[in-house]
């Protein structure tokens, strides 16, 4: 009786919409929120906070952020990076401007921010579509890059042109600055995560999510039966650049503490987040969790077998990562071209049934 | 449906045709050089089924457009509800309570039946972006109202079974039913049909008859609809447009239509010498 609904009568809508009808899951669900929040921040040290969970948490936002725009809304993006750029330093400025002021505030703040500029940013959407949009938002990423670069307010005119966060602590516990505790940065981290994908949840499954889906599937349809094309368009705009902007103040004030915008926030930022939501499945929630988690552990975990386990040189390993990691992306692309998230509900599916094939 | 207006009348069939709904003023739309309908008058009144049929290309589907303002015609005016339309875009159409299907299906495919069927509620769904990002309260019992009238369209049209199947996955015939439950969830008061029996057997082409007519009888909405198969057509309809080349050649009932002598040259075909 692992995984069965059979028995699990739902007697009203509102039961019928919830977001694990299923009661494994639901119980599952739970459990795993449990660990997250009880048992984890027990056990982690440094090494796993910083190398895997840390940067999992925090893509998986900007995954979950992307994936309103691109995979609910069918607005491709390539200004990830910018967008996250614009998280930190707004991040960055408030710290230093307000030092009083809560950095749980900074950071919510940070993403409202972006999402005004995401706003401004998402105005061409409503005359251009497709690869055109793409090269749209291209131009944000380059401009935002180059802006944080060369105008000296942004980075409060320090020498050597970076960010770096001040020491900020949550009731008394610090969160920011060089002498933080593993525990701590994650489950600030955490409590983002968790808010975030509840938050894209009750949106994507009420009126919001289906006037984005109908954008998606077919604009022309979607307007003659009433959907405004420029507010969903916008409202994703802006929900999505949301939640980049608190992935790109999380990356820059908890994580990594000092940022020099060319490389933390550059187009590689923009096609890694890209690639997690291609490859944990478009529009699908689970999916941004997925592409994180692997784009993140995958490298780590061969990292790990082959300079740990089988003793090669770093520099091989490293190439090597690259290809395989390149290779893994094409493999699950061929294999299964709506990501993990497919997978995942191919599975549940299957497993619904069985061990009986009908 | 109004009280009485003066000008309403009673069919065979014991059914109130009531006052004019919307009204089309010397309707004229070209592309360019094409001119795809050519000064076009008509009327449609409260709780007729108003079929608009025609030899291929003669307009149809652009006058269906233009009432669901996704064209603009260059001249002539759209009367709705006693008042004159300004110009407006087919969102704001809509949710004035003009809901369609189209001749080649528009759905959403990567939706549920019921997320699709939903769409159609969108315009009555006003709960802003911050409560929704909460759900409990106002979206969640938002959402709980419109999907119980949902569920009463999808009971309408037998189509419980796959009210969570991918529409993707749905055959044609099921696809042109889902297309009508979007429209009829809009609640319209004029329901716009873009030929819905195309290509249905002609046991799909009964059913889809039998739900016409009944969304017409039980909620007395007017229709408007397009079609080929003129036995369904006749049959169905209170009154007739035929268009030509973009030109109305014959208006009425469907007996004073079929015996129009410009009607039967345009699907017969005339002699020439």
């Amino acid at each position: 009786m692992l995984y069965r609904e059979a028995g699990d009568f739902k007697t009203s809508y509102r039961d019928d919409s919830q977001t694990f009808p299923i009661r494994f899951d639901r119980f599952a669900y739970y459990v795993l929120l449990a660990v997250a929040f009880l048992v984890v921040p027990f056990v982690i040290n440094d090494y796993w906070v910083n190398a895997v969970l840390m940067p999992f948490l925090i893509y998986a936002i900007a995954a979950l952020g992307l994936n309103v725009l691109t995979g609910y809304a069918g607005q491709v993006s390539l200004g990830t990076g910018g967008f996250m750029a614009v998280g930190a330093y707004a991040c960055y400025k408030l710290m230093t401007a307000f030092p009083d002021v809560n950095i749980f505030f900074h950071v919510i703040i940070a993403g409202g921010i972006t999402a005004l500029v995401g706003l401004l940013f998402g105005l061409p959407s409503l005359r251009i579509k497709g690869f055109y949009l793409a090269v749209a938002t291209l131009a944000a990423q380059f401009f935002l890059v180059w802006l944080f670069n060369r105008v000296p307010w942004f980075y409060n005119n320090s020498a050597s042109g970076q960010i770096s966060a001040p020491e900020r602590s949550v009731f008394g516990i610090k969160v920011t600055g060089p002498e933080t505790e593993a525990w701590a940065t994650y489950l600030f981290c955490l409590i983002f995560v968790v808010a975030s994908a509840w938050i894209v949840r009750n949106l994507t499954r009420g009126s919001t999510g289906r006037r984005w889906m109908a954008i998606r599937d077919m604009d022309i349809a979607a307007e003659i039966i009433g959907v405004n094309p420029l507010g969903a368009k916008l409202s994703a705009f802006a929900v999505s650049s949301f939640f980049v902007g608190i992935a790109g103040a999380l990356f820059f004030s908890v994580y990594l503490g000092a940022v020099e915008v060319g490389e933390a926030f550059g187009i590689q930022k923009s096609f890694l987040v890209l690639f997690m939501i291609i490859i944990g499945g478009l529009g699908s929630i689970f999916g941004s969790f997925a592409g994180a988690a692997f784009m993140v552990l995958m490298p780590v975990l061969l990292k790990n077998s082959l300079v740990g386990g089988l003793g090669w040189p770093t520099d091989l390993a490293a190439h090597l990562e690259f290809m395989i990691v390149g290779g893994l992306i094409l493999f699950f692309l061929i294999v299964e071209p709506h990501g993990l998230a497919a997978l995942w509900k191919v599975a549940k599916e299957k497993l619904r049934l069985w061990p009986f094939p009908h | 449906m109004n009280d009485m207006s003066p000008d309403s009348y009673v069919t065979p069939d014991g059914r109130t045709i009531g006052g004019v709904v919307m009204e089309m003023k010397n309707i004229t739309l070209r592309f360019g050089g094409v001119v795809a309908i050519k000064d076009i008058s008509f009327d449609i009144r409260e709780g007729e089924i108003r079929a608009i049929i025609g030899p291929n290309g003669a307009g149809k589907s652009s006058m269906l457009n233009v009432i669901s303002g996704f064209y603009v015609p260059q001249e002539g005016e759209v009367w709705f509800r006693g008042s004159r339309r300004p110009q407006m875009k087919p969102f704001e159409v809509a949710a004035q309570g003009i809901a369609r299907t189209f001749q080649n299906i528009a759905l959403f495919d990567g939706m549920s039946v019921l997320d699709n069927i939903m769409t159609g509620r969108l315009t009555m769904m006003k709960t802003g972006l911050f409560a929704q990002s909460f759900w409990f309260g106002r979206a969640e019992k938002e959402e709980s109202y419109h999907r119980e009238q949902v569920e009463k369209i999808i009971d309408f049209l037998e189509i419980q079974n796959i009210r969570k199947t991918p529409v993707g996955r749905l055959p044609y015939g099921l696809k042109k039913r889902v297309e009508l439950a979007r429209a009829l969830a809009a609640e319209p008061k004029l329901l716009l049909l873009d030929e819905p029996m195309a290509g249905m057997n002609v046991e799909e082409k009964e059913d889809m008859s039998r739900f016409i007519l009944d969304v017409n009888d039980e909620f007395g909405t007017t229709i408007a609809l397009i079609e080929h198969d003129m036995g369904v057509v006749m049959d169905l309809s209170d009154r007739v447009v035929v268009m030509d080349y973009g030109k109305k050649i014959g208006d009425g009932t469907p007996d004073e239509v079929r015996n129009n002598q410009d009607v039967i040259d345009a699907y017969l075909g005339v002699s020439h010498d």
